[in-house]
C-alpha cells in the first residue's frame, strides 16, 4: 500500500530566465492537513500550478495513490480529484448558493434540461456536512468571503474532490471568519477524508491546522518537518535562510509633542466621536475587528472621504482636510489597504510609481525631469531595499512585499509628519514584513509620527506605544504599551458594551 | 491587460504599423490618380480633413483616462450657429470669433462639471444627453435657416495659406506640439496617464482627479470651438446640422491611434498620423468617386482591424514563447 496519497518527485519548472522550481519533492499524507510555507516569490504559487496541471513541469514525476500520472491541463487534474481554492473567491454574487456550487458541471435530466431540484438538494447536503448556518438558496453576495470561500469548498466537494489545495485562504479574514474556516478545513479532513494542503503566512494558521509543514525558498525545497518537532524560530529561518534578528524590532524613541489631535470626529454611517491625540515619535495602534470603520477614520483623515463633523487639530492649527491633496500638503501621507487597488500602477515602473504623489517637487516648473526623478526613486528604492532588477522594473513584475515596500517609498518621497499605515504587512512575507517594520521604527526615531491599522494582534502589540480599539465605529478602548494584553484588546474589540450616551 | 513579461516586437509596434498604413495609402493615392503627387492637390486633402482634426488631442486625453465625450460635433453646431447670428444682428466679427470660442468651451465645461459632481453617470451618457442638449439648441436659434454675411477676410481661416503653407496647418502644427508637449513632457500628462491606468490609486497619491478631468473636457469644448471656426469659414455659412457624425470620426482616429479604449496608454504622435491615415484615405477613395456607404464599411473595417492587430500578434509571441517552454 502507498503512504501518500499525492507525491511530486524531483520537480523543476523552468521559466525564460529563471528556474521557478528547482528539484523540489513533496509528499501528502491521505487525511492530513499539510502547511505549504515560504517567502513571497519562494516557488509555491507554480508549485500549485504543477499539482492542479496549470504547468506542466521540465523535469519529474508526480504520483497519485502510487501510481504515476501525467497532467496535460487543469482539466486532468480535476477528474483526478484535485481542487483549489484561492485567497479572491472568484463567484457570482447575484446567483445562489447552489446555482454557484454547479456552475460549470450542472446536473441535467436525460432530456439535457437543468435537474434543479437535484443541485438544490446535493447542495444543501454538502452545506449540512459542513455545519454552516445558511442554505443552498442563499445569494452568493450576501456571504461574506469566509462563506464564500466555503462554498468553494463545497463547489470542490461536489468535483468529488480527494486532495484540496488552499492557498491564502485567511488572508482576507477576520479572525472570526478565520476561525469559522479552521472549523470546516477540520470537518473537511474528519468527515470527508480530504486531504488539504494550506497555504498561509500566518504561523497561527498553521499550528491550529496542519500536523506538518514543508518550506520551500527561492524555487527550492527546503525540508519537511512534523509541526510538533519544530519552533517557530527554526521555521522563519527555514523560510528566510537566514536569522531574522526580530519580527518586532521596535525601538525605544523619544516621544515628543503632539503633532495631530482628532476631536469627536463623527461621519454618518461609518464612526461617530472619535477622540485621540498621536505625538512625534510615537507608533499608535488602531485595531477592532474588519468593518469596525478603522479605516474610514483614516480615510477622514487624508482627505478621501471627509468627516461630517468633529475637529482635526494638526500642528496645533484646525485644519479641514477635504482632499488626499490638502492632507498632504500638510504632511499626512496614507498607505492604503488594497496595495494593488489603491497604492499602485501595475503596469509602471518602479521610479514613476514612486514620483507619483509629489511629481511637482521632482519637476522643473510644469515639465518633468527625468533625470532628478530617477535619482530620488533610486535612492528610496535602495533605501527600502526592493528586490528587482532595477528601478524601472514593472510594479506587476515584483512579489507582493516588494510592491509593499514600493507604496512604502511613494510614502518617504512626500514630506511628511504623519503616516498612516492601513495593514501594512498584509498578505507579505515574513521576511518583507520584518523590513516593514524595521523602516517604521526607523521612522518613529526620525520623529515621524505613525499611525497603524492593525488586525494582527503579535504585529499590534510587538510595535506600538499605545493602542486603540474601535467597535461598530466607536472607540471601545484606549491601552498603553504595557498594560495591554491580547486578552484585553479582544474584549475591547468584539464584547465591550459601548457606554451609553457615548 | 496583465503584464506578460514579453517585449512587444518592434515592428509590432503601433507607430510602424501607421507609418506602414501611410505609405499604403499615399502608394494607393498617386496610382489611383496621376496629380495626386502635387503640393497644391496635397494641400487642398490636408485642407480638407484637418477642421475636425482639432479635436483629436483633447479627446486623446479623454479617452486616455477612460472617460468618453460624444457630444463634441453638437458643440461645433451649437459655437458655430451662436457666431452666425451675432453676425447677422450686426455684432463686429472678432467679438463673435470670442462669443463662438466662449460657448465651446462653456459646453466643454458644462461637460466636466456633471461628470465629476455626479459620479455615477458615465461621461458616455453625459455627453449624449448634451449632444441631443446642444444641437437641439442650436435647432431652436436657427430653426432649419442658414445664418451667413461673414466678412470676407473670414474665409482666410480655412482656405488661405501663409507663403506655401495654408493657414490651418499653421495653427493645427501648433496645437500638436502643444498637446504632444503636455502629455509627454509634463506633470500633467503624467497625471493624465496615471488616472487612466488606476483612477483609485491616483486620488490615493494625492492628485486632484477631478480637476483634471474637468480640465480635459473643458478644453474639448475649446477645441470643438477651433474647429467650429474653421468650419464655418470654409462654408461660409452655417447651419444647426453642420458637422453632424464629427464625434465618431474624432472618436475614430483617436482608436486608430493607439489610445487604450480603457485608458492609460497612447502617444500623441500616433493619433497625428492615425489623421492622416483616414483623412487622406478618405481623399483616396473619393478621387474614384466611391460611394460614402462603401467608405464607411472600408473605415469600419480598418478599425476594427487596427484594434485587434495588435493583440492577436501579441497573443501570437505568447503562445510561441510557451511552446518553446514547454
Amino acid at each position: 500500500m502507498n503512504d501518500y496519497i499525492l507525491e511530486l518527485k524531483n520537480i523543476t519548472k523552468v521559466f525564460p530566465g529563471i528556474k521557478a522550481l528547482d528539484d523540489v519533492s513533496f509528499q501528502l499524507k491521505p487525511g492530513e492537513i499539510h502547511a505549504l510555507m515560504g517567502e513571497n516569490g519562494a516557488g509555491k504559487s507554480t508549485f500549485i500550478k504543477v499539482i492542479t496541471g496549470v504547468y506542466t513541469p521540465e523535469q519529474g514525476e508526480i504520483y497519485l495513490d502510487g501510481e504515476r500520472v501525467k497532467f496535460h491541463g487543469p482539466k486532468d487534474a480535476q477528474t483526478a480529484g484535485i481542487a483549489a481554492i484561492y485567497q479572491h473567491v472568484t463567484c457570482y454574487p447575484d446567483l445562489t448558493v447552489a446555482e454557484n456550487i454547479f456552475i460549470g458541471h450542472e446536473l441535467r435530466y436525460p432530456s439535457r434540461r437543468l435537474n434543479w431540484k437535484e443541485m438544490y438538494r446535493q447542495s444543501d447536503e454538502l452545506l449540512k456536512t459542513l455545519s454552516v448556518d445558511f442554505n443552498s438558496k442563499t445569494l452568493m453576495g450576501s456571504l461574506s468571503v469566509a462563506q464564500q470561500q466555503i462554498v468553494e469548498i463545497a463547489k470542490a466537494l461536489s468535483m468529488k474532490a480527494r486532495i484540496i489545495i488552499m492557498d491564502e485562504p485567511t488572508a482576507a479574514l477576520t479572525k472570526r471568519e478565520s476561525e469559522e474556516l479552521y472549523r470546516v478545513t477540520q470537518q473537511l479532513r474528519d468527515k470527508e477524508k480530504a486531504s488539504i494542503i494550506f497555504i498561509s503566512h500566518r504561523f497561527e494558521d498553521m499550528y491550529k491546522l496542519a500536523s506538518r509543514v514543508t518550506v520551500l525558498r527561492d524555487s527550492h525545497y527546503i525540508g519537511c518537518w512534523d509541526l510538533d518537532a519544530i519552533s517557530q524560530d527554526d521555521l522563519i529561518v527555514a523560510m528566510v535562510g537566514r536569522e531574522v534578528s526580530s519580527l518586532y524590532p521596535k525601538k525605544e524613541v523619544p516621544i515628543t509633542d503632539e503633532i495631530l489631535k482628532v476631536e469627536n470626529l463623527s461621519r454618518t454611517g461609518y464612526f461617530k466621536d472619535i477622540s485621540f491625540s498621536l505625538r512625534k515619535g510615537e507608533i499608535l495602534g488602531l485595531t477592532g475587528l474588519v468593518g469596525a470603520g478603522r479605516t474610514e477614520v483614516c480615510e477622514s483623515l487624508f482627505g478621501v472621504h471627509p468627516a461630517d463633523s468633529g475637529k482635526i487639530i494638526f500642528d496645533g492649527k484646525e485644519r479641514s482636510i477635504e482632499s488626499p491633496g490638502t492632507a498632504m500638503d500638510l504632511g499626512i501621507g496614507y498607505l492604503p489597504e488594497d496595495r494593488q487597488l489603491q497604492g499602485l500602477i501595475l503596469d509602471w515602473g518602479i521610479d514613476k510609481n514612486i514620483t507619483l504623489p509629489r511629481l511637482d517637487k521632482f519637476a522643473s516648473g510644469v515639465w518633468i525631469n527625468e533625470k532628478n526623478e530617477t535619482e530620488v526613486a533610486q535612492k528610496l528604492f535602495e533605501q527600502v531595499m526592493i528586490k528587482a532588477q532595477s528601478v524601472h522594473a514593472k510594479a506587476s513584475s515584483l512579489s507582493g512585499g516588494n510592491q509593499q515596500k514600493i507604496v512604502v517609498a511613494k510614502l518617504l518621497a512626500t514630506d511628511l509628519k504623519v503616516i498612516i499605515l492601513d495593514e501594512p504587512t498584509k498578505g507579505v512575507d515574513v521576511g518583507a514584513k520584518s523590513a516593514i517594520h524595521e523602516i517604521m521604527s526607523d521612522l518613529a526615531g526620525h520623529g515621524y509620527a505613525i499611525l497603524m491599522i492593525s488586525s494582527e494582534m503579535s504585529e499590534v502589540l510587538g510595535m506600538c506605544d499605545r493602542i486603540l480599539v474601535m467597535k461598530e465605529g466607536y472607540l471601545s478602548a484606549e491601552l498603553s504599551r504595557e498594560e495591554a494584553t491580547q486578552e484585553k484588546i479582544l474584549e475591547a474589540a468584539m464584547v465591550k458594551t459601548i457606554k451609553a450616551g457615548n | 491587460m496583465i503584464n506578460s513579461g514579453i517585449k512587444k516586437h518592434s515592428f509590432l509596434k503601433w507607430e510602424w504599423m501607421l507609418i506602414l498604413m501611410l505609405i499604403l495609402i499615399n502608394i494607393m493615392n498617386a496610382s489611383l490618380s496621376p496629380y495626386y503627387l502635387n503640393y497644391f492637390n496635397i494641400s487642398s486633402a490636408v485642407m480638407a480633413f484637418l477642421d475636425k482634426a482639432f479635436m483629436v488631442f483633447p479627446m486623446a486625453f479623454i479617452m486616455m483616462m477612460g472617460d468618453i465625450d460624444i457630444s463634441v460635433a453638437s458643440t461645433v453646431a451649437l459655437s458655430s450657429v451662436i457666431m452666425g447670428i451675432a453676425v447677422q444682428a450686426g455684432l463686429p466679427m472678432p467679438l463673435a470669433i470670442v462669443l463662438c470660442l466662449g460657448t465651446a468651451t462653456l459646453c466643454g465645461w458644462i461637460n466636466g462639471m456633471i461628470i465629476t459632481r455626479f459620479k455615477e453617470l458615465s461621461a458616455a451618457i453625459v455627453t449624449i444627453s448634451t449632444m441631443i442638449l446642444y444641437r437641439g439648441i442650436a435647432y431652436i436659434i436657427l430653426e432649419d435657416q442658414a445664418a451667413s454675411g461673414f466678412p470676407e477676410w473670414f474665409s482666410f481661416l480655412g482656405w488661405e495659406s501663409i507663403g506655401p503653407i495654408p493657414f490651418i496647418v499653421i495653427v493645427f502644427t501648433v496645437f500638436a506640439v502643444l498637446f504632444w508637449l503636455i502629455l509627454h513632457k509634463t506633470i500633467w500628462g503624467r497625471r493624465i496617464l496615471a488616472i487612466g491606468q488606476n483612477n483609485t490609486a491616483s486620488i490615493y497619491s494625492g492628485i486632484n482627479v477631478d480637476k483634471i478631468r474637468l480640465m480635459a473636457f473643458t478644453s474639448a469644448g475649446f477645441m470643438a470651438g477651433i474647429s467650429s471656426l474653421f468650419l464655418t469659414s470654409k462654408m461660409a455659412s452655417t447651419r444647426p446640422n453642420i458637422a453632424v457624425g464629427y464625434e465618431l470620426e474624432v472618436i475614430a482616429i483617436v482608436v486608430l491611434g493607439g489610445v487604450s479604449t480603457s485608458g492609460g496608454r497612447g502617444k500623441i504622435h500616433n493619433v497625428i498620423m492615425a489623421v492622416f491615415v483616414i483623412g487622406l484615405l478618405k481623399y483616396g477613395l473619393g478621387l474614384i468617386n466611391i460611394h460614402s456607404q462603401l467608405l464607411s464599411i472600408i473605415i469600419g473595417i480598418l478599425l476594427i482591424l487596427s484594434t485587434l492587430l495588435p493583440n492577436l500578434g501579441e497573443d501570437y509571441l505568447k503562445k510561441k514563447k510557451l511552446r518553446s517552454n514547454t
